[in-house]
């Protein structure tokens, strides 16, 4: 079986619904001529045309403004904000308008629209162009956050983002992005289903994006020590699936959520609380591995440091299991 | 600047019609500033008595397929573009039969069945959402048109969409209603250059100055803007200069305005300009009462059934994150 670039992945979801649905049409800086600054859609422009695959200004509020129109008047848009990073810019079409609408509306319509961008550190892109907006986002009823860990749960999350009629918020992880893996097994990877990507008996370290293959590294490593890791990748911060989680826990009883971000205000100290909330009874630990509360630095010797790696995630699990370090 | 000259060969019944629908607006803006004061309309309202011609003159250019957008001082956007005033009025009020179930409020109704996208609380909302909506319109063989006031000129979404409506050559109209105060800031003060049709000129959309009291004017600037962007011709920037009665919101009895400045726009009333040209033209004065009095009796009624209308049960708010 061939494998399948995360890039690749990305573009052939497009294409696909592209090719589907003549409702859907995709805009961005950069993403038509050019095929996107981390190459994740080229071709698409030449193979669909101007009226399907454009190129807009360096215009977020109107670029993610006009994607908000254009969704509740028949079209179904993907955007991308080029660096999430960016997301500062558009909030109020996302977080006013487009969050709100089938709500406020009373169902009129909703906002079949996805709003893609390249997300997280590790690429010394420093504090601007390094930032994971999906926690800025999950505090706001009526949006959906994807964030795959794989090129498979790329394809088949953005397909199922694009038909999903709500607005999504979709993550793509920059360090993932020349990852190979196996194609999807299914067309379409629900939204707010989590999954186990590895079984264990020990403890449960939940995560997303990159975090999940550092921690699948980690719990290779820790294998070795005697140290029985799960590792669910959430797949998707907003609907949170908890019920695996919990799941998962309740044959643990002990869990680490490692995040890509502060934990103050983070998705992580979420999962956290609402684990003790619905299952204290289960538990012998519980605790999260995240970043320093500062920007993100440039420095390689500081951006590395600052990152929560596979080394960083079997030194928290060997201190707070106080067992022996593996090799 | 276009004004009263621009008259067109039309029949006076289709703008005794449009009078109606200003007067509809009036009276129902005068309803709620009576309901608020007695408790029934919630939290704020923007009232936009005094700029009825520019919303009953644009959307006499458009289609019902057509789309707007408007702003927190939009429900004279939402009756212009055909919302029952029932319904909007049930919205005020915060009853289950509202437009949009209670869930909503006065500054942002939203009504697609007669292409009202919303009204926008956000200051330049309004653009961003007409200019998505042209991209539909686009495919649709329609236009869209965002309403938005002399404040929003200074957002960035009127500078970024106009950019981005005329690159794409968008079927769209930019109408400012520049009713010379941002909130409770005048315009000059706070709008370098001061002119805010030129600014349609930097991003080669073109752009009019239209005497926003005068109904046949901003019907006529409309229409030709309504043409040319069916035509594929592009967005133009339309500002209609007009004054609002009342102040910036149920909070500001607008002391800020000059006495003689607020008498000489009260002088050029759109209400009592459109009536007296009617007047001039073969209508009859007892045709004009008629269609007042039956405009007032639709306005009772519609108050009645809203005030007897239920409020929304909460639990019938279960399961509405998200559209399953």
């Amino acid at each position: 079986m061939s494998e399948l670039e995360f890039r690749a992945a990305v573009r052939d979801a497009i294409a696909e619904e592209i090719e589907r649905d003549p409702a859907v049409v995709f805009f961005g800086e950069d993403v038509a001529a050019a095929g996107g600054v981390f190459k994740a859609t080229p071709e698409l422009h030449e193979r669909f045309g101007p009226e399907r695959v454009f190129d807009t200004p360096i215009s977020e509020l109107a670029l993610a403004g006009a994607a908000f129109g254009a969704a509740v008047t028949g079209l179904r848009p993907i955007i991308e904000i080029m660096f999430g990073d960016f997301m500062g810019l558009p909030m109020d079409s996302l977080v006013n308008q487009a969050a709100k609408y089938w709500y406020i509306s009373n169902e009129q319509a909703s906002v079949p629209l996805v709003v893609r961008s390249a997300v997280g550190a590790g690429g010394r892109f420093g504090a601007m162009h390094s930032q994971a907006h999906g926690t800025w986002f999950q505090g706001v009823p009526g949006l959906k956050i994807a964030c795959p860990s794989s090129p498979a749960d790329a394809k088949g999350l953005l397909k199922a983002s694009v038909r999903d009629d709500n607005p999504v918020i979709f993550l793509e992880h920059k360090r993932l992005y020349s990852v190979k893996g196996p194609p999807p097994a299914d067309q379409l990877v629900p939204l707010g289903n989590a999954s186990v990507v590895r079984p264990g008996t020990d403890l449960t370290v939940v995560s997303i994006m990159r975090g999940v293959p550092d921690a699948l590294a980690a719990a290779d490593r820790l294998a070795e020590n005697g140290v029985d890791v799960e590792v669910i990748d959430l797949r998707s911060l907003r609907p949170l699936d908890l019920e695996t989680v919990l799941e998962s826990v309740a044959k643990t009883n002990r869990l680490l959520a490692v995040e890509e971000g502060p934990r103050t205000g983070g998705w992580a100290a979420g999962v956290v609380g609402a684990v003790a909330e619905e299952g204290l009874h289960e538990l012998d630990d519980v605790w999260t591995l995240t970043t320093a509360e500062t920007p993100i630095p440039y420095s390689p010797s500081l951006e590395d440091a600052f990152l929560p790696d596979p080394d960083a995630i079997v030194a928290t699990v060997t201190e707070r299991l106080a067992i022996s370090t593996p090799r | 600047m276009i004004g009263t000259g621009t008259a067109e060969a039309e029949a006076p019944a289709a703008y005794l019609e449009r009078y109606a629908e200003m007067l509809l607006i009036r009276l129902f803006e005068g309803e709620m500033h009576r309901l608020f004061l007695q408790g029934h309309v919630h939290g704020t309202t923007h009232l936009s008595a005094g700029q009825e011609a520019v919303p009953v003159g644009v959307c006499s250019a458009l289609e019902p397929h057509d789309y707007v957008a408007g702003t927190y001082r939009g429900h004279g956007h939402a009756l212009a573009k055909g919302t029952d005033p029932e319904s909007l009025a049930a919205e005020m009020l915060g009853r289950a039969t509202g437009v949009c179930g209670g869930r909503a409020g006065s500054m942002n109704v939203i009504d697609l069945e007669h292409g009202l996208v919303g009204c926008f609380g956000i200051v330049g909302g309004s653009i961003a959402a007409a200019t998505g909506a042209a991209l539909s319109a686009a495919r649709q063989g329609g236009v869209s048109a965002a309403f938005f006031g002399d404040g929003a000129a200074n957002q960035g979404y009127f500078h970024e969409c106009l950019n981005f409506a005329k690159v794409l050559q968008l079927p769209m109209l930019f109408v400012c209603e520049n009713n010379f105060y941002g909130e409770f800031t005048p315009m000059a003060e706070v709008t370098a250059g001061g002119d805010i049709a030129a600014r349609g000129a930097a991003y080669g959309v073109p752009a009019r100055v239209v005497d926003g009291n005068d109904l046949w004017a901003v019907r006529a600037a409309a229409l030709e803007a309504a043409e040319n962007a069916r035509s594929g011709a592009g967005p133009t920037l339309l500002e209609c200069q007009t004054y609002r009665h009342y102040g910036h919101s149920k909070s500001d009895p607008a002391t800020y305005r000059p006495k003689d400045e607020v008498d000489n726009w009260l002088a050029r009333d759109p209400l009592v300009l459109t009536r007296n040209r009617l007047l001039e033209s073969e209508l009859e004065e007892s045709q004009v009462a008629a269609v007042e009095e039956e405009t007032r009796e639709r306005i009772e009624r519609a108050m009645e059934a809203a005030l007897a209308a239920p409020f929304p049960d909460p639990a019938d708010d279960e399961g509405r994150e998200f559209r399953q």
